[in-house]
């Protein structure tokens, strides 16, 4: 049996069933990461003092340029394949997923420094909402590598068979990669600089 | 969205992934000047809504989206903003603080 509604519209919301889907799931995870938010309003308010300059911010920065690098190209990765350029978005694909790996290795840098110095997420409670924030947009990005590797191998089969609904399920990796970048966008200025 | 439209909105796109580099620019330039707390607090956010709001609208095509989209987000923005406004509750309420009555006058018998 086919999954109705893949490429056409549902013709009462006027969207596909992943396009639906894919916002409901994006609307949860702002509240998982409003939740944590929230949490660490409580937690600085409640601290007498408030740690400034424990992370280095060029870093932070590098890895927020990494990011916005990693949107521009998986949109260019979804255009491309609008405008039938497959070998273009073949190499914008996998530079979106090499973007993210470089984005995990300046973390694991970052982690490793601070391990190192015996600062994990026991020593404070700046690190440990530090290490609890970062490290759930991590595993995000981890996620997000998981679905591009399954495009870039196996998955990419389908562009073949039905172009319009692999174009869609590109788009849909999308969203869900811009929502990443847009949560570590807050995340910056919140832990690096204030 | 046809191929016409894909053709335009590329240029958009790097366009603004570009704004949002000099943005990041910004917010970190803005950061080395030492503002005061509060300051620096206000700046930092709303330079990051204007940079979230330019993912969200150009990248995720939120500026010409469905209805259906937009009444799931809304519902998903007043649930954010309840969620940002619990921390105020926190400090609202009297539960550990000593509670001052006045002394109970003690009829005479």
């Amino acid at each position: 049996m086919n999954i109705p509604y893949t490429v056409e519209a549902r013709p009462d919301s006027g969207l596909s069933n992943g396009k639906l889907g894919i916002w409901l799931f994006l609307a949860s995870e702002v509240m998982l990461f409003g939740a944590l938010f929230s949490t660490y309003i409580i937690l600085r308010n409640g601290a007498v003092e408030w740690p400034h300059g424990e992370l280095n911010v060029w870093l932070g920065m590098a890895n927020t340029f990494i990011l916005i690098a990693s949107s521009v190209t998986m949109v260019m990765a979804w255009a491309s394949l609008k405008l039938n350029d497959w070998g273009k978005h073949r190499l914008y694909l996998i530079a979106t997923f090499v973007l993210a790996g470089v984005f995990l290795v300046n973390k694991y840098f970052e982690y490793s420094d601070h391990l190192a110095r015996g600062e994990g997420p026991w020593h404070s409670t700046f690190l440990a909402i530090y290490f609890t924030l970062t490290g759930l947009h991590g595993l995000h990005i981890v996620g997000g590598m998981i679905v591009m590797l399954y495009f870039i191998g196996p998955g990419a089969k389908l562009w073949k068979k039905n172009p319009d609904q692999f174009a869609n399920r590109i788009e849909y990796t999308g969203l869900y990669w811009h929502f990443v970048d847009l949560v570590w966008i807050f995340l910056f200025p919140v832990l690096y600089l204030l | 969205m046809d191929h016409a439209d894909v053709k335009k909105s590329v240029r958009t796109y790097l366009m603004i992934g570009a704004a949002l580099f000099v943005f990041t620019g910004i917010t970190v330039a803005v950061n080395q000047v030492h503002l005061a707390i509060p300051a620096a607090i206000t700046v930092a956010l709303i330079i990051a809504v204007v940079k979230g709001s330019m993912v969200a609208s150009v990248f995720m095509h939120l500026s010409h989206e469905k209805r259906w989209i937009y009444g799931a987000l809304i519902l998903t923005v007043l649930g954010f903003l309840i969620l940002m406004t619990v921390p105020g509750f926190t400090t609202m309420d009297n539960i550990g603080t000593p509670v001052h009555t006045a002394p109970a006058e003690h009829a005479s018998h």
